[in-house]
C-alpha cells in the first residue's frame, strides 16, 4: 500500500485526537498494517488548536511526525487557516460546512462535508461528530473497515454510547459515499 | 487478534513494562510530559496487589521509592526535567546506599520548567553528573514503544543486579507517541530477582560486604536482620566511617561495579554500518530521524549508517572508537547544544571528523534538518 500521512485538527474537545487514536489502533490491531499516531500539545485541555498526526504503511516507519499530509481535517477555522497550506499537491483536503468557510484553492481535492448537521439531523448530539469525521474518512480513503474501526470503539467506549457511535460512523460513511 | 498487541504510548509501554519487570511499589509526582505513567500506574497497580501514591513533591517521591526498595520492592518513580533535579539528592543517596530503583526521565526543552508540552534531550550529562560526588550511573533510552518495553525491563534486571539506581531517559516524542508494542508473554524476558541473604535470624548480618563475586546481598529492611543504612561514607555494617582505606574502597566499589561491566550493561543497534563512510550516532527518539535519513541516502547509494545507542551511561567509549574507526564523518544528533556528541570526541581517533547535528527550539528534529547539516558536513553549502 501506499504510505498514508494523515494529520486530523480541529479545537480540544472535539475529539480530533480520539479519532487519529482510534483510526491508528484499528490499522495496527485489526488489519496487522504499520501505524504510529502522535499530537502536538499545548496546555489547554478544551479551545486551543489541536492536531494529531497519523502515519499508516505497510513498512516500517521512521519519523514520526507529519510535514506534508496527504489526507487533511480540519474541523475548525482556525485549524483551516494553519493547516491547509501544507497539504499534499494531489491529496485531499476535508472540512466541516457549519465550521470551516474555504476561501482559497489548495491542490488537493476539497471535500467540504456537512458532518455538523448531519450529525445534529440524525442524531441530535453533538460529542459523536469525530467519529463521524472518522466514517468520511474511511469511506473517502478506504484506510480500514469500519468494522475494525467498530471493534476499537467497542473496546475504548462507554457501552451506553455504543449504538449512537456505531450510527455516527455509519452516517459518516455515508456522507463520504455521496461526496467520492 | 492476540491481547498481547497493544496500540499504545510510550509511556503506557513503560509501565506496561515496569508491571512485567516486577514492580509493585510506585511514587512520584505527575509532571508533563511523564504523567501519563504516574496515571497508567495508579490504574494498574492496584489491580496488581501493588501500591501507588502521588507525593506532595519529586524529593518526597525518591525517597519513598529508596525506602520500599529496602523493604524488599522492585519500585520506580517518573519524573521530567524539573523534577529531576529535584531528585538528584536522592539520587545520590541511592547510589552510597546502593538501593535499586528505576528513575525515569521523560526530557522536556529545558532548563528550568522551559518547555513543559515539547522535546529536548538536554539532561544526558545530568544524569551521571547531577548529584555530588563521584559515582558512576545507568542510564538507559530508547527509539521506539517495543524498545521502551525492553529497556524498561532491562532495567530493573541492572538495578537489581548491581544494587544501583538505574535511569530511563525518554523523551516527550516517545512519551507521547502512539505504536504497536507487543507485551511479552511470562518468561519470555529473563528477569533478575533480587538477591537475598542466606544469613539466618539472630546471626550478625553485614549489609555492606560483598561476596566473592562482587554482588551484595540484602534482607529487607524491618525483617529479621538489624542494620543500618546511611548516606554518609560507610562500613561494612553500614556504619558511618572516616577510615580512609575503608573509604577509598567503598568509593572504588560503587564505581567499578558499574565501569567493570559496560559490556553486559551495554545495549546498542547498528543500521548499515558495515560499509560506512558517513556514522550518524543518535539516541531516542532523534534515532527515528536519522534513521529515516539512513535508509533513503542508501537507496541513492551512499554509505551513510547509524549507530544508536541505548546505553548513554556508563558510556561505551570502546563500542563507539571501534564501530566509528572506518568513518570519514561522523555525525550525532541530539535535542542539546550538544552533550553527547563531546563524549563521541572523546571516544573516537579523530575528534575534528565528528559534528553536531541538533535542535535546541523545542521542535523535533526532521530527516530534512540532519540533511541541511549533513551537506554543510559533506562541503556542499547551505
Amino acid at each position: 500500500m501506499e504510505r498514508s500521512r494523515l494529520v486530523f485538527s480541529g479545537s480540544g474537545g472535539q475529539g480530533v485526537i480520539t479519532a487519529a487514536i482510534i483510526l491508528a489502533e484499528a490499522a495496527v490491531v485489526y488489519e496487522n498494517l504499520i501505524a504510529v499516531q502522535s499530537q502536538s500539545y499545548g496546555p489547554e485541555a478544551r479551545g486551543g488548536a489541536t492536531r494529531s498526526d497519523i502515519i499508516i504503511s505497510d513498512t516500517e516507519i521512521n519519523f514520526p511526525k507529519v510535514t506534508q499530509p496527504n489526507i487533511l481535517v480540519c474541523l475548525t477555522q482556525e485549524s483551516y487557516t494553519k493547516y491547509s497550506p501544507i497539504v499534499r499537491p494531489g491529496g485531499m483536503l476535508i472540512t466541516d460546512t457549519r465550521y470551516v468557510k474555504t476561501y482559497k484553492r489548495v491542490a488537493a481535492r476539497q471535500k467540504e462535508l456537512p458532518i455538523y448537521y448531519s450529525v445534529m439531523e440524525k442524531i441530535g448530539k453533538p460529542i459523536v461528530l469525530n467519529i463521524c469525521t472518522l466514517g468520511a474518512v474511511i469511506a473517502l480513503t478506504g484506510l480500514v473497515s469500519p468494522e475494525s474501526i467498530m471493534k476499537v470503539i467497542e473496546k475504548r467506549m462507554p457501552p451506553n454510547f455504543l449504538n449512537m457511535n456505531r450510527d455516527a460512523l455509519y452516517l459518516g460513511l455515508n456522507i463520504g459515499e455521496d461526496a467520492k | 487478534m492476540s491481547e498481547n498487541i497493544k496500540f499504545i504510548q510510550g509511556n503506557e509501554a513503560c509501565v506496561e513494562a515496569a508491571l512485567y519487570g516486577g514492580l509493585d511499589f510506585y511514587a512520584g509526582y505527575p509532571i508533563t510530559p511523564s504523567t501519563e505513567i504516574a496515571e497508567h500506574m495508579a490504574v494498574r497497580l492496584p489491580q496488581i496487589g501493588g501500591k501507588f501514591i502521588q507525593m506532595e513533591d519529586e524529593i518526597a517521591s525518591i525517597a519513598a521509592i529508596i525506602g520500599a526498595s529496602l523493604t524488599g520492592h522492585k519500585v520506580m518513580t517518573a519524573t521530567s526535567g524539573p523534577g529531576f533535579s529535584l531528585m538528584q539528592e536522592g539520587l545520590g543517596y541511592a547510589v552510597m546506599a546502593e538501593i535499586p530503583c528505576v528513575i525515569v526521565n521523560v526530557q522536556r526543552g529545558g532548563p528550568s520548567t522551559g518547555l513543559p508540552t515539547n522535546v529536548g534531550q538536554g539532561d544526558v550529562m545530568q544524569a551521571q553528573w547531577g548529584s555530588h560526588g563521584d559515582y558512576s550511573i545507568v542510564a538507559i533510552t530508547a527509539s521506539n514503544n517495543q524498545d521502551v518495553f525492553n529497556m524498561t525491563v532491562h532495567a530493573f534486571n541492572i538495578a537489581e543486579t548491581y544494587r544501583t539506581p538505574v535511569i530511563l531517559l525518554f523523551d516527550e516524542v516517545i512519551g507521547h507517541m502512539r505504536e504497536r508494542v507487543d507485551i511479552p508473554e511470562k518468561g519470555e524476558i529473563n528477569l533478575v530477582e533480587r538477591l537475598k541473604t542466606q544469613i539466618k535470624t539472630g546471626v550478625d548480618f553485614h549489609p555492606y560486604l560483598p561476596r566473592e563475586d562482587g554482588r551484595l546481598p540484602m534482607s529487607d529492611f524491618g525483617g529479621v536482620h538489624r542494620y543500618n543504612v546511611t548516606g554518609l561514607a560507610h562500613d561494612m555494617w553500614g556504619f558511618p566511617t572516616n577510615d580512609p582505606q575503608i573509604v577509598h574502597g567503598l568509593l572504588r566499589h560503587l564505581v567499578d561495579k558499574i565501569n567493570n561491566n559496560v559490556q553486559e550493561i551495554t545495549r546498542y543497534k547498528e543500521y548499515c554500518m558495515d560499509d560506512a563512510e558517513l556514522v550518524l550516532v543518535s539516541y531516542g527518539s532523534t534515532a527515528r530521524s536519522a534513521l529515516h535519513v539512513v535508509n533513503n541516502r542508501r537507496k541513492r547509494g551512499e554509505r551513510l549508517g547509524l549507530l544508536e545507542l541505548q546505553t548513554l551511561w556508563p558510556f561505551p567509549y570502546s563500542l563507539v572508537k571501534e564501530k566509528c574507526a572506518k568513518a570519514s564523518y561522523i555525525g550525532v544528533v541530539e535535542l542539546n547544544m550538544g552533550q553527547v556528541v563531546q563524549l563521541v570526541r572523546n571516544a573516537v581517533d579523530k575528534p575534528e571528523r565528528v559534528f553536531l547535528i541538533n535542535r535546541i527550539d523545542g521542535v523535533f528534529i526532521s530527516p530534512t534538518d540532519i540533511r541541511n547539516t549533513l551537506r554543510v558536513i559533506q562541503g556542499k553549502g547551505m
